[in-house]
């Protein structure tokens, strides 16, 4: 396996360099900053970071006053508070407004392991995903961190980029060219489509290699962008391969999985599987014992391929 | 001990009670520690609170945990869970022994409190700032169906940075709950450091003055100025109260003690040793 790279630290770092670039980004944190790593940009601009303590509302309510006062405010925390803890200021005060406010979230998913239930995130896609004029992006690895971070920055509007815990393996290399609002392709097949987000994408490679040896060639998109979702890598899967299957750390409602039957239903209905978590809560526990336990594995894709596969015309 | 096992515990002696305050600290850092996550420091501040209610204050029946005229406990800082688990353990509501089961796969004993899972347990909580308001509900229900029971919710000071906080705190005044007491265990600290660097509460007992609470100052560690305290605020009418408790963050373990490392990080097996001994 590729090496274990943080996501959260590649965020810590790229804040602070896009900080040294332009004065006009500030940073807000909600007394997690050594959890998000915000605390590198706090070290090295203590006068253009704040620390909002333990108020999520409040701090995304200063982050819509900096926008609309022609700041570009990164605020952060855990994705079970922003948006749980704070939905309708992130609606009412950034999404209507349409201001330039970039949520950048960590301990996304079910991977934040033994703080349990309280801590897992696993409506937040759905909830942001709702909010029109939003643009949600869950990264698959560092290399890809730094390049949404530094989208969101050079685009104006309202952005929220979901990290997880844990250290992920390298899908990109540092020639990764990311585009924004488009599916990047990590392995071309024919039999079937595997459409993944964030720590799923490495599972459904391993997957797909898997499949490769059995004789299924397997096709594998990584659908960073969720919102806007490419449809147009949608449709041409569906079509070329006609079954999919969808991977995320996320609840089955509401997440890509329900996006990618929206955008199917309408332009090419084909057979569909989704690997996510089933209309549950989850436990703590270990991350890799937990996603074992909820089918968030290179196995559960496989075992979702084989299914779909069967049921193509 | 066997005082304990019988469910009689307004009779233990102070020295009991200081034993019992030791026991508790031990199975916290056996428990995080065994866990190799989980938080330490704001479950060690709050151990004699919590021992005074659940040895001293409380009425309640370990064996019937649903009792309707139970007084109810909140732990709304439920990062603070390895403290409360100890205390049920130690009460007899479950055996001492699943301790060691904190935070593992199929464990009840969840890193914060699911109030599904371990009897005892009155709220799920973990995400801050959300007990207040629930304990405000329990207790407007206490006088609906005419019920004497009381309601105590521990807080975070750090929780304290919540808005809805406030909003309970305006409403429980508003609606008179005196049947209800908040405690605030002020260790000073929250994650990201000092609460007056963080996000400044002073003046924070006027603070709560203002909003119409009766407001109390006691040493969170002297089990007996807690145990004053509690008593004292027994006979407020017509005003919910809190008890201010100082305390100190990690108490009770010399490397631990006011060190915000150790909010939310393990003990390794080093560390726990070295905490075990001096809480023999
Ligand atoms: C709504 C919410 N935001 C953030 C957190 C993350 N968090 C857990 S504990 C903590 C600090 C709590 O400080 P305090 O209330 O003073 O607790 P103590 O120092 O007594 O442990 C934070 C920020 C949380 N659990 N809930």
């Amino acid at each position: 396996m590729s090496e274990l790279v943080s996501l959260r630290e590649t965020y810590g770092k790229t804040l602070v360099e896009l900080g040294r670039g332009n004065p006009d980004i500030v940073v807000l944190d909600a007394d997690l900053s050594k959890s998000t790593m915000t605390h590198f940009f706090a070290s090295e601009f203590p006068g253009r970071f704040f620390d909002c303590g333990i108020a999520e509302q409040n701090m995304v309510g200063i982050a819509a006053g900096l926008a609309a006062s022609g700041k570009m405010p990164f605020a952060s925390t855990f994705a079970v508070f922003v948006p749980g803890r704070c939905f309708d200021q992130v609606r009412m005060s950034v999404a209507q407004p349409g201001f330039n406010v970039k949520l950048v979230v960590t301990h996304g998913g079910i991977s934040v392991g033994e703080d349990g239930t309280s801590h897992q995130s696993i409506e937040d896609l759905a909830l942001i995903g709702a909010l029109p004029g939003f643009t949600v992006i869950v990264p698959a690895d560092a290399v890809e961190t730094a390049r949404a971070v530094k989208a969101a920055a050079s685009c104006c509007g309202p952005f929220y980029i979901r990290l997880g815990r844990p250290k992920l393996p390298l899908v990109f290399g540092e020639d990764y060219h990311f585009r924004l609002g488009k599916a990047a392709t990590m392995k071309q097949g024919q039999d079937v489509t595997v459409i993944a987000i964030g720590i799923m994408v490495s599972a459904a490679l391993e997957a797909a290699d898997r499949l490769e040896q059995q004789g299924i060639d397997c096709r594998v998109l990584n659908m960073s962008t969720l919102k806007p979702i490419d449809e147009g890598a949608i449709i041409k899967a569906a079509r070329e391969t006609g079954a999919i299957v969808t991977a995320e750390e996320h609840l089955e409602h509401g997440g890509l999985g329900s996006e990618v039957a929206r955008v199917t239903a309408r332009h090419q209905p084909v057979p569909l599987e989704f690997v996510a978590i089933k209309d549950t809560y989850a436990r703590s526990g270990k991350d890799s014992e937990l996603l074992k336990k909820y089918g968030l594995t290179a196995d559960g894709i496989e075992a979702a391929v084989r299914s779909v596969i069967v049921r193509k015309k | 001990m066997d005082k304990i096992k019988a469910g009689v515990f307004s009779s233990l002696s102070p020295e009991d009670m200081k034993t019992v305050a030791k026991r508790l600290r031990r199975h916290i850092i056996s428990m995080i520690g065994k866990a190799g996550s989980g938080h330490p420091g704001g479950s060690l501040s709050a151990v004699e609170i919590v021992t005074a209610l659940y040895f001293r204050v409380l009425r309640h029946k370990p064996l019937d945990p649903c009792w309707p005229d139970r007084d109810r406990f909140v732990l709304s800082k439920g990062h603070a869970a390895p403290l409360l688990y100890a205390t049920l353990a130690e009460c007899g509501y479950f055996p001492v022994e699943e301790l060691l089961t904190l935070r593992k796969l199929e464990s009840r004993l969840q890193g914060h409190t699911d109030c599904r899972l371990i009897p005892g347990v009155e709220m799920t909580a973990g995400a801050l700032g959300q007990g207040l308001s629930f304990a405000v509900g329990v207790a407007l229900a206490g006088r609906l169906d005419s019920k004497d029971y009381r309601v105590y919710v521990l807080l975070g000071d750090g929780e304290c940075d919540e808005g809805q906080v406030w909003e309970a705190a305006m409403a429980a005044a508003h609606f008179k709950t005196d049947n209800l007491v908040a405690i605030v265990d002020n260790n000073g600290l929250q994650l990201d450091g000092w609460n007056r660097d963080i996000m400044n509460l002073a003046p924070f007992a006027e603070k709560w003055r203002a909003f119409g609470w009766h407001t109390v100052s006691v040493d969170g560690h002297d089990l007996a100025g807690l145990d004053a305290a509690f008593e004292q605020v027994r006979s407020v009418k017509g005003q919910p109260s809190v008890i201010i408790a100082r305390t100190v963050k990690g108490k009770g373990v010399s490397f631990m003690e006011n060190q915000v490392d150790f909010h939310g990080k393990a003990p390794n097996a080093a560390e726990v040793a070295m905490a075990l001994k001096e809480l023999e």
